[in-house]
């Protein structure tokens, strides 16, 4: 007789034999342990809203002490770290653009006779603006410091020189992104982030559903080549990736009116590297999931960082250097600066190619571990 | 293709996996245009003997031949000549039926692929069916486009994994019949099944239990080398009866068939011993000729105890 009342023998067999599946699936009890340990590295440790330490070059035409005084000051406020003392103006741009450095602060000739004289000189930062959260913090440190830099140099009978708002006179001129417009910034990265997403998770659920259904086995006892399967798989999703490029490159336009200042075959070209590249993930990750939930999963794995480090959500500058090496090694982060790069500062192939050639390590070392692992799965 | 009597012909050869010899030392010769069964119970080394014969699997010792072609060396040549059916329903079933066997044809680059497709269609009876998605079909019909598939590149050898399982008499009997077909045409084929009477449809048959093979021949070979001695018992109150023969000198097998007992052993004499000391008036006894299952059964029970 069955009863129609909640029996909790039956509710416990129920819970008893999912604990023991749970136990079996190795890779998802992995990924459950896993994820949560990797979110609370990333947002506990790695991700800082406040980036210091920020990459600057100075041009320094000053001779006098303050301008070094100056320098010092910067240095010593945690947001700008000197890398770079720059000879000239041409210099200084380069530097900009090519993303080595964060700012610019140019100190003028006469700048310690124009103190002296209570002129307000004035000091030019420029800034690399084409993500506001990077700079944001550092330049209101700017105005701060502007007040006390000069407190011990303008003592006694230089202290009538304290002008109300400061000796000095400072001038932000934020380049790529002027208006500190965060979409600017936001929906380039979007297409490295859609990319990474669809493109693993994709390759890695078609490899592993072939293998999951038993049609694998079929395929192989025919006389296409396993080659020949996965790059037939993966084309159709390489255009799937363009479309998807060109689908967020006319919403940018249309709709956030993203600047596109570089080439867009270009862009277009370099995605392709890219799109490679997670391609080569999703095949890698196909080998080593045993069903399509844990192919889903690795993929998240791999998502989540690329989101997270990759300088897409929060400055990658902001983060301290371990998990710049990590995000240094995601293709995500390579591929972000690129898309920023070309439309944002006009990038070209010369100005982009130093975050060309991780992005074509990344493809092939991918590519042979996948191609590697793809073949062992095999006999 | 390569002009030899043997459509297969390998010896010695063995597969392990994590050193578990999964396929011992095997030797095989099936001659062209032959059915060959392959019998044995589950996770006896068939399944991966086949994948070493179409090619899937490279085997860790043993030579031999498939359709004249190196099992070891030629494998490309082997899968282009050879129709293999998984065990398993292993076509794309979010594609229908013709798109499946187009699919198929194209792969194996047949000539004239639309009328190779539309004949396939039509010789296997899916020609109105041709649109539906082969993920709704039943099994049987799930069976009849596996091996339109498997048949569409006019492969010289079949090699057919446990193709009638789950299938209803009906079908099974229109697919041997359709095998017999093909044989007579020349094609040779090796199947691999459970049931007794598909058995008894091969030209030849070849057991093998725990990787290794234990008998083979004709279907009068194999039951002769099985040397089983088998007797029918009719009467009231079997079950007391079964429980009495059981665990005697000489009784190796007592199994109830509906209302009836067969009681079988190797040996002839201590068999007969045994049932002289439980027989009574009540119960009608009678030698029959064994069965092939009780002659399977029996070199089973025997290789158990090779392995113990």
């Amino acid at each position: 007789m069955s009863s129609p009342r909640l029996s909790l023998r039956r509710l416990w067999a129920i819970v008893l034999k999912e604990f023991i599946q749970m136990k079996r699936d190795r890779v998802t009890f992995g990924m459950m342990v896993g994820i949560p340990l990797m979110q609370l590295m990333m947002f506990g440790f790695a991700i800082n809203s406040d980036p210091r330490h920020l990459p600057t070059a100075v041009h320094v035409a000053d001779t006098g002490p303050f301008g070094r005084t100056l320098v010092q000051a910067l240095r010593t406020s945690d947001y700008f770290e000197v890398v770079h003392e720059a000879e000239s103006e041409a210099d200084t741009q380069r530097l900009l653009q090519l993303g080595d450095v964060q700012f610019v602060v140019n100190i003028p000739v006469d700048f310690s006779r124009r103190l002296l004289r209570g002129e307000r000189p004035v000091v030019l930062i420029e800034a690399d603006a084409s993500d506001p959260a990077a700079t944001g913090p550092a330049l209101s440190a700017v105005s701060k410091l502007a007040n006390t830099v000069f407190n011990r140099d303008l003592a006694g009978p230089l202290a009538r020189l304290h002008a109300k708002d400061g000796p000095v006179d400072f001038r932000i001129h934020a380049h790529y992104n002027p208006e500190n417009i965060t979409q600017f910034n936001v929906v380039p990265g979007l297409m490295g982030v859609v990319l990474t997403m669809t493109m693993v998770v994709i390759t890695a659920l078609a490899i592993t559903r072939e293998r999951e259904r038993g049609t694998m086995e079929n395929l192989l006892a025919t006389p296409v080549r396993p080659f020949e399967v996965m790059v037939g798989k993966i084309l159709p999703y390489i255009a799937v990736g363009y479309i998807q490029v060109t689908l967020i490159l006319i919403t940018a336009h249309f709709l956030f009116h993203v600047p596109m200042l570089g080439s867009l075959p270009l862009l277009y070209a370099v995605s392709l590297l890219f799109i490679a590249a997670n391609l080569a993930v999703g095949i890698t990750f196909s080998t080593l999931a045993q069903n399509q939930l844990q192919a889903v999963q690795l993929a998240f794995f791999f998502f989540l960082p690329s989101i997270l480090l990759s300088g897409f959500m929060f400055p990658f500058r902001g983060m301290p250097h371990w998990a710049q090496n990590v995000g240094a090694c995601l293709p995500n982060t390579h591929f972000l600066r690129i898309v920023r790069g070309i439309l944002l500062k006009g990038n070209g192939l010369a100005e982009i190619a130093p975050e060309l050639w991780p992005l074509l390590l990344f493809v092939v070392v991918a590519m042979t571990v996948g191609v590697k692992r793809y073949r062992q799965t095999l006999d | 293709m390569k002009g030899t009597e043997f459509a297969i012909d390998v010896t010695g050869v063995t597969k392990r996996f994590d050193e578990k010899i999964v396929v011992n030392a095997i030797d095989l010769q099936v001659r062209r245009g032959e059915i060959y069964g392959f019998l044995g119970p589950n996770g006896s080394g068939k399944t991966t003997f086949i994948r070493m014969l179409c090619g899937l699997l490279t085997p860790d010792a043993g030579t031999g031949t498939c359709l004249g072609y190196d099992v070891r060396t030629q494998q490309a040549d082997i899968k282009r000549h050879v129709g293999y059916m998984t065990q398993k329903f292993s076509y794309y079933e979010d594609l229908s039926i013709r798109e499946n066997l187009d699919f198929i044809a194209r792969i194996y680059a047949v000539p004239d692929r639309r009328a190779a497709v539309e004949r396939s269609l039509v010789r296997l009876g899916l020609a109105n069916r041709s649109h539906q998605l082969a993920g709704q079909l039943s099994g049987g019909w799930k069976q009849r486009l596996a091996l339109a598939a498997c048949l569409i590149h006019s492969p010289q050898l079949l090699l057919l994994d446990e193709p009638t399982a789950g299938v209803d008499p009906k079908a099974r009997r229109e697919f041997w019949d359709e095998l017999h077909q093909l044989a007579s045409d020349g094609l040779t084929v090796l199947i691999t099944t459970h049931y007794m009477d598909e058995a008894e449809r091969c030209h030849r048959l070849a057991y093998l239990a725990y990787g290794n093979l234990l008998a083979r021949g004709t279907l009068a070979e194999v039951l002769a080398s099985a040397a089983l001695f088998t007797w029918r018992v009719t009467g009231p109150d079997l079950r007391t009866l079964a429980t009495a023969l059981r665990g005697r000198a000489g009784v190796e097998q007592v199994t109830a068939f509906g209302n009836t007992l067969h009681v079988s052993g190797h040996d002839a004499a201590m068999l007969e011993a045994a049932i002289a000391s439980v027989r009574d008036a009540r119960h009608t006894w009678q030698r029959i000729p064994a069965g092939l299952e009780d002659a399977f059964i029996g070199l089973m029970d025997s290789a158990k105890d090779n392995f113990a």
